[in-house]
């Protein structure tokens, strides 16, 4: 198909796509990788420092570990206010270019990539996996002290599983907004699907045509990917049914009930 | 009888609001002790300090005569032989019925899972839950989830069980349920330490009944005494209060 100043905008969509469409899987690719393992690195962030964030301390706590805690906490809000309060777009030419000349380490613009939505995603999630466990039941705690469960065994088995089901959604919504987000990557020369888009648009001085695919490719990952997880979230709430097992009496018995709530 | 534990003038500070003043008094093995006495009175706060799960301002507890208090030994140890109901259960939402009964076996215990399991499924049985050991706790009733934070207590075979006004929060018919467990326990020669507004239960099944007021035990005696011929004023007004209703 040949196309010119004069085709139809119907015939510059079909020219593109038929032309370009190796260009936007790249990009789609490149821009899932980055927002997929981003958002995986930034939840693992947010748990641990959830979770330091939430250590009980008392005055019962010896002053060293008190002192020690408190700098960790100063430095970790520092850490969450700085990456909260500033655009994510900023933060990439600030740490590409700061990691080059501070301590002469080029990345390459992928792993920079990753590294910017990580930490990001990670100053986000830390706050909401705190807001996680402290919803979670005081009497869980309680009775999980109460069996001789030390706070780090609390944790791991009972109030994390419980806080992470319930942050689940966010999590969800956070990883949507990084497939978009990453676009802002490309001022660092990442070549993820805004990048590509930008170089199909100039090939062409075609920039509507090439940008509504754009957006269409966008939407047709946040669409599946948010369908994805509220099916794995239904799964997690676990079955609403369970089964009686027989009694002495009846020993075949098996009683199914719907769950109440 | 061999004390199992020793409470010697146990103070606790909220703040400026002191709870418990000068607590004294003691648990003899296999012994059933009811705790009475009118909102507020630190009878929660009481059995709390038991299992650590506040810490005392002042005082010894002294568990087999060594203080608990002074850390040469692990809290986590301890609480692990103080079982404690709640009144709001408690149970793990996360878990099943059964893994209610096995995660502290398994992680505290150092149990394997098919020890676990096995020991789990004998209190389950005691309490008439073993039918239900896939349901999650959202799933059953006020009664049966009492009876499974029973079961879980029990199954970390603990030298005294702690109940905190455990039927407080059941509607009026499951509370016969609950109550029947615990009599049947207290037959079995458990040592049990109850908080309680089931005067009934009190009076028939405790060896021994502590009556608080204001942060100190006003008095403590037989049932028999405590409910037909009460030495403290206060203790005969709040009997009177509460056996008129
Ligand atoms: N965590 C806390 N912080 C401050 N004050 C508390 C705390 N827990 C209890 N108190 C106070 O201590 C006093 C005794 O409370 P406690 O719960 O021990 O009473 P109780 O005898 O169990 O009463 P109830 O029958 O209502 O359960 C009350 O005045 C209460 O307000
Ligand atoms: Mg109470």
């Amino acid at each position: 198909m040949v196309v010119d100043a004069n085709s139809s905008f119907f015939q510059w969509v079909i020219y593109i796509i038929q032309n370009y469409w190796p260009l936007f899987l790249r990009g789609a690719e490149v821009t899932l990788i980055i927002s997929l393992t981003g958002t995986i690195i930034g939840f693992t962030i947010g748990i641990l420092i959830g979770i330091i964030r939430t250590i009980p301390i008392d005055n019962n706590t010896h002053i060293l570990k008190r002192a020690v805690y408190k700098v960790v906490n100063v430095l970790l809000l520092i850490y969450i206010e700085v990456f909260r309060g500033t655009p994510m777009i900023v933060q990439a030419m600030v740490v590409f270019y700061g990691v080059a000349m501070i301590w002469g380490i080029h990345l390459t613009t992928f792993v920079a990539g990753i590294f910017i939505v990580s930490i990001n995603t990670g100053a986000y999630m830390a706050e909401i996996v705190r807001g996680g466990i402290i919803s979670i039941d005081k009497g869980q705690f309680e009775a999980a002290h109460a069996i001789g469960m030390t706070h780090a065994q609390t944790m791991a088995y009972i109030v994390l599983p419980q806080a992470i089901r319930n942050i689940l959604p966010a999590l969800s919504n956070e990883f949507v907004i990084n497939i978009k987000d990453t676009s802002v990557l490309n001022v660092i020369g990442v070549t993820e699907l805004f990048f590509q888009s930008k170089s199909a648009a100039g090939n062409n001085y075609r920039y509507f045509e090439v940008f509504l695919i754009t957006c269409l490719v966008y939407l047709v990952m946040t669409f599946t990917v948010t369908r994805i997880l509220r099916y794995f979230e239904k799964r997690l709430e676990g079955p609403d049914v369970y089964t009686i097992h027989g009694s002495q009496t009846v020993p075949e018995a098996e009683i199914k009930i719907v769950g109440r709530q | 009888m061999e004390k199992i534990i020793e409470v010697c003038h146990l103070q606790k500070f909220f703040g400026e609001n002191e709870v418990l003043k000068d607590i004294n008094f003691s648990v003899s093995k296999g012994e059933v002790v009811c705790i009475i006495g009118s909102s507020g009175s630190g009878k929660s706060t009481l059995l709390r300090c038991l299992n650590l799960l506040e810490q005392p301002t002042s005082g010894e507890i002294l568990y087999h005569g060594q203080n608990i208090l002074e850390h040469d030994m692990s809290n986590a140890v301890y609480r692990a032989k103080m079982g404690m109901v709640f009144q709001q259960f408690n149970l793990f939402n996360n878990l099943s019925v059964l893994e209610n009964c096995t995660v502290g076996q398994i992680k505290v215990l150092k149990r394997n899972l098919q020890e676990a399991k096995k020991t789990a499924m004998e209190y389950l049985e005691l309490v008439g839950m073993s039918g239900f050991i896939d349901a999650r706790p959202h799933q059953i009733s006020g009664g049966q989830k009492q009876r499974v934070a029973i079961a879980r207590a029990l199954s970390m075979e603990p030298e005294a069980l702690l109940f905190d006004e455990p039927t407080s929060a059941l509607d009026p018919e499951m509370v016969g349920e609950v109550l029947k467990v615990m009599k049947s326990l207290a037959g079995s020669g458990l040592t049990m330490l109850v908080v309680t507004h089931e005067m009934s239960f009190a009076r028939d099944v405790a060896h021994r009944v502590v009556f608080m007021d204001g942060g100190i035990i006003a008095e403590e005696d037989t049932p028999d005494v405590i409910f037909n011929n009460p030495k403290n004023e206060r203790t005969r007004i709040f009997l009177k209060r509460i056996l008129d209703n």
